[in-house]
C-alpha cells in the first residue's frame, strides 16, 4: 500500500529508536493526545522500543472513552424509539450506558445501523420519509466537518426528518486542562494528526508559549509516532517548548480552511462535558441556532433520561499506580475477565486482566506483567 | 470542571457482558459465542466444553466417523468470488476436514424468505450442486421452509455433513505441544471482505474475491505427506484467524506466537481494512486452514501446501510457546509483541 507500507519500515524504526536512545539523558513523560495513536502504538508495540526514560500517557483523544455517559443514555433512549432510525459508527455500538448499549437496545427491536459516514444516514433519511433519521455525531474536530456537512445539506435539501446527537469535543481546551491541573506530570504533548490536517496548528502555538511545553503534531503510523517522540525528546532535552510539524504530508500551519468555515457556518462553541473529567469550559461545538432544528436533544423529549455511573471498579487507581490489580477488594472474585467491573479487566493489555491471566498461572511473573495500557 | 485533572485515571468504558437478550455478538464466533456454548448449550446436552472443534468424532458400527452441522446466513447471497450456495457445502465439507475425515454425504436444510425470486433460488442451488460435485459429497436429504415476507434474509441455508475418518488419525487441539510451527495455506481475510465490500458499496480497483473453497482434498495430502505429525487443523472462518489461534491456546493449554509479518495478506484486502478500521486478523475466511505441525515435518508440509492448488501462498506464521499458557502473542513487524485477543463479538470499525 503507497503511503503506508513506507510508515511501518522495521529498519527505519529500529533507527528512529536508537536515535531517540542516544537523545535521553533522563525520564520525560509524554502524551499521545489521539487514541488513533495509542492504538497504533499497542498494535504496533512501539512502546517496548522506547528506553525505560520515556512514559507515554494516553490522551483524551478517544471519542469512545470521553463521551459522556448521559449522551450514551440519550442515545439508547433514542433510538429505542419506533419511529427512528438511529445511525452511529461502528465502535459506539458497544459502549455502555446506565442500563444497557446500543447492542442490545437493537436486539430489543430499536432499528441500529452502522454507518461510515453521517451523509449516509442523510441518504437514508431521504429514503424513508416516514422515520426519524438520527446519526450520533460524536468525535473531535476530525469528524465535525462531515457532521457539518450533512446538517448543511439536510437544511438545504429540506430534510426534516434528519437530526444529529452532537458531542463534538475540542482538542486544544483539553490539553489546557491537563497543563492547569496541579496533578499534571506530561511534559510534551504529541498532538494528534487528523485533527490538525482539519484545524492545522496555529491554535497551538499560544499553549507551548504560555506552558512552556513542546507539541508536535504527530501522525498514525509506527515511524510517525516515533519521529514525534523523537522531535518531542530532542525538545526537551535542549530545553526548547516549540510547535512543530512531523506530519506534513497531511498537516499545515493553517489547516483545512473551506472545512473550518464549514464548522463555524453550522457549529458554536459550548461547554462540553467530558467522561471522566467534567466540564471543561469552550470545549465542544453545538449547532447554532439556524441548525438548532436538526439537533435530537432539541427534537426528541428526553427530560426522563438518568444517568448513574457504577461505583465499584477502582480501575482509576490500579492506573495511577496507587493499587495493585490482586490489592483490589472486587480482584478475582466480582471482577474477572468473564464479568469485568472496569475496562482495566476487559481488554487484554489492561493491568488487571495481565495480573489475573500470568498470576494464576506464574505468580512470579506478575513483575514482568505487561504495562497498563488502554486504547479507544 | 474537577480540581484534579489526571489522565493516567482515564480508561475506555468496559463493554456490557451479560446480556439479557441474544445480541448479533452470539453469532461473532468470538468471546460471546464461546460463553453461549459454555454457559447454556455445553451444560444443557451434556458436552464437554473442551471436546469441542469442528466436528465431532465418535465410533460408530466399527467405524470413525465425524458429524458437522453449520448454517448460513449472508447478505448479499451472491457475493465476488462465491454465494451462499459454495459457502453451505465448502463450510460444512471444511470442517469435517479439520478433523481429519474424508466428507461423504449431507444434508441441507433451506428457510426461504416469500417473495424470492424463484431465479435467485435456482442460482443458489446451482451454486451448490456445483460445489458438491468439486467436493465429492453428496446431497442426500433435505428440508424445506417458507416464512412470511420481513422475516427472513432471502434464504437460509443449513447443511450437516458426516465423513469417514481413516484409521489412525486423530487430530485435535489436544495434541497441540511446545514447539509445534503453525502454517497457513493462504491470504487471509478475503473472503470477509469481499462480502462487506459488496455491503457497504466499497470499489476497488481489483475486486476482492472470496475464497470459498473445499479443503477436504488438501487435508488428505497433507496427513498422506506427514502422518502423524500433522497434529491440529482448524478452518478460520467467523472471528477470523485470531479467533481458531485462541481457542487453540485455551484448549491445549499453549501459547501461540504469531509472526505478523509472515501472515500473508493481499494488498486490496489490507487496504480495505485499513478503510474500514479493521484488522484482517479478524476477518472471517472459507477457504483457509490452520495446521499445527510437529517442528521437524514443517518444512514437508509448507512443501505439500505449495504443490496443492489451494496452497500456493502458503506460510509459516508463528509458534507454539509453552507460557504465558493460554493466550496468543503477536510479534510485530517493527519488533515489538502484543496479545492478540480473543474478539467479543463482531469485529467493529473503528470511528478513531
Amino acid at each position: 500500500m503507497k503511503y503506508l507500507a513506507e510508515f511501518r519500515d522495521s529498519a527505519i524504526a529500529q533507527s528512529l529508536a536508537a536515535e531517540i536512545r542516544r537523545l535521553v539523558t533522563r525520564p520525560w513523560v509524554l502524551m499521545e493526545v489521539c487514541g488513533g495513536q495509542t492504538h497504533s502504538i499497542i498494535r504496533n508495540g512501539l512502546d517496548q522500543l522506547l528506553p525505560v526514560e520515556i512514559t507515554l500517557i494516553h490522551g483524551p483523544g478517544c471519542p469512545v472513552c470521553v463521551t459522556p455517559l448521559a449522551l450514551i443514555d440519550k442515545a439508547l433512549m433514542i433510538a429505542a424509539r419506533p419511529d427512528v432510525i438511529f445511525c452511529s459508527f461502528g465502535d459506539m455500538l458497544r459502549v455502555p450506558g446506565s442500563q444497557k448499549d446500543l447492542f442490545r437496545v437493537k436486539s430489543e427491536g430499536g432499528d441500529v445501523r452502522v454507518v461510515y459516514s453521517p451523509l449516509d444516514a442523510l441518504m437514508l433519511a431521504r429514503q424513508n420519509p416516514n422515520r426519524q433519521v438520527v446519526f450520533f455525531g460524536i468525535g473531535f474536530e476530525t469528524t465535525a466537518p462531515a457532521n457539518a456537512m450533512a446538517v448543511l445539506q439536510a437544511k438545504r435539501l429540506g430534510v426534516r426528518n434528519f437530526s444529529v446527537l452532537i458531542s463534538h469535543v475540542l482538542v486544544p481546551p483539553a490539553i489546557e486542562a491537563i497543563l492547569r491541573s496541579p496533578a499534571n506530570r506530561v511534559q510534551a504533548f504529541l498532538a494528534a494528526g487528523h485533527v490538525c490536517s482539519v484545524m492545522g496548528y496555529w491554535q497551538y502555538v499560544p499553549l507551548a508559549r504560555r506552558y512552556g511545553v513542546p507539541i508536535v503534531v504527530t501522525g498514525f503510523e509506527p515511524l510517525d509516532i516515533l519521529e514525534g517522540i523523537r522531535r518531542a525528546v530532542a525538545q526537551l532535552e535542549q530545553g526548547r517548548a516549540e510547535v512543530e510539524n512531523a506530519y506534513p504530508r497531511a498537516v499545515t500551519y493553517e489547516g483545512n480552511r473551506p472545512a473550518q468555515a464549514l464548522l463555524a457556518e453550522v457549529f458554536e462553541v459550548t461547554d462540553r462535558a467530558w467522561r471522566g473529567i467534567g466540564v471543561i469550559p469552550n470545549s465542544g461545538w453545538r449547532l447554532r441556532s439556524a441548525y438548532r432544528e436538526f439537533d435530537a436533544e432539541v427534537r426528541f423529549d428526553l427530560a426522563a433520561v438518568q444517568s448513574q455511573e457504577s461505583p465499584l471498579c477502582r480501575s482509576g487507581d490500579v492506573l495511577q499506580g496507587r493499587l495493585k490489580p490482586n490489592e483490589c477488594p472486587a480482584f478475582g472474585k466480582q471482577c474477572t475477565p468473564r464479568t469485568p467491573l472496569g475496562a482495566t479487566m476487559v481488554s487484554s493489555e489492561g493491568a488487571c486482566a495481565a495480573y489475573y491471566n500470568y498470576g494464576r498461572l506464574a505468580p512470579e511473573r506478575l513483575a514482568s506483567a505487561p504495562l497498563p495500557a488502554m486504547s479507544g | 470542571m474537577n480540581d484534579v485533572v489526571d489522565p493516567s485515571a482515564w480508561a475506555c468504558p468496559l463493554p456490557l457482558r451479560d446480556y439479557p437478550s441474544v445480541v448479533i455478538g452470539h453469532g461473532g464466533g468470538g468471546k460471546l459465542t464461546a460463553e453461549l456454548i459454555a454457559h447454556l448449550f455445553a451444560p444443557a446436552f451434556g458436552l464437554a466444553e473442551q471436546a469441542l472443534g469442528d466436528a465431532a468424532v465418535f465410533d460408530l458400527a466399527g467405524g470413525r466417523l465425524a458429524l458437522s452441522t453449520d448454517s448460513f446466513v449472508v447478505r448479499p447471497l451472491f457475493f465476488p468470488g462465491g454465494s451462499i450456495g459454495e459457502l453451505a457445502v465448502n463450510g460444512t465439507v471444511n470442517d469435517l476436514a479439520m478433523v481429519g475425515a474424508r466428507p461423504a454425504y449431507l444434508t441441507v436444510g433451506f428457510i426461504i424468505e416469500e417473495g424470492l425470486s424463484m431465479e435467485v433460488l435456482a442460482g443458489v442451488v446451482s451454486r451448490m450442486s456445483q460445489a458438491a460435485q468439486r467436493a465429492n459429497v453428496r446431497i442426500i436429504a433435505g428440508d424445506t421452509k417458507v416464512v412470511d415476507r420481513g422475516h427472513g434474509d432471502g434464504i437460509f441455508i443449513n447443511t450437516t455433513g458426516i465423513g469417514f475418518i481413516p484409521p489412525g488419525i486423530a487430530l485435535g487441539a489436544q495434541r497441540v505441544r511446545p514447539g509445534d510451527v503453525v502454517l497457513i495455506n493462504g491470504p487471509i481475510g478475503n473472503h470477509g471482505m469481499a462480502v462487506m465490500s459488496v455491503r457497504e458499496g466499497l470499489q476497488f480497483e481489483a475486486d476482492i474475491l472470496s475464497d470459498t473453497a473445499p479443503l477436504h482434498d488438501l487435508v488428505a495430502m497433507l496427513i498422506k505427506a506427514v502422518g502423524d505429525a500433522l497434529h491440529a487443523l482448524r478452518d478460520p472462518t467467523r472471528g477470523g484467524l485470531a479467533a481458531v489461534l485462541n481457542e487453540v491456546a485455551a484448549a491445549a493449554g499453549v501459547c501461540v506466537q504469531l509472526d505478523e509479518r509472515a501472515v500473508p495478506v493481499e494488498a486490496n484486502v489490507q487496504s480495505a481494512c485499513e478503510l474500514l478500521g479493521l484488522d484482517p486478523l479478524y476477518v472471517a475466511n472459507e477457504g483457509k486452514l490452520v495446521a499445527f505441525v510437529a517442528p521437524e515435518r514443517a518444512d514437508a508440509v509448507l512443501a505439500c501446501m505449495r504443490a496443492h492448488p489451494l496452497g500456493q501462498q502458503a506460510a509459516i506464521i508463528g509458534q507454539v510457546l509453552a507460557q504465558p499458557a493460554g493466550m496468543v502473542t503477536v510479534r510485530t513487524p517493527i519488533g515489538g509483541t502484543r496479545i492478540l485477543p480473543m474478539p467479543i463479538g463482531e469485529q467493529l470499525p473503528r470511528i478513531c
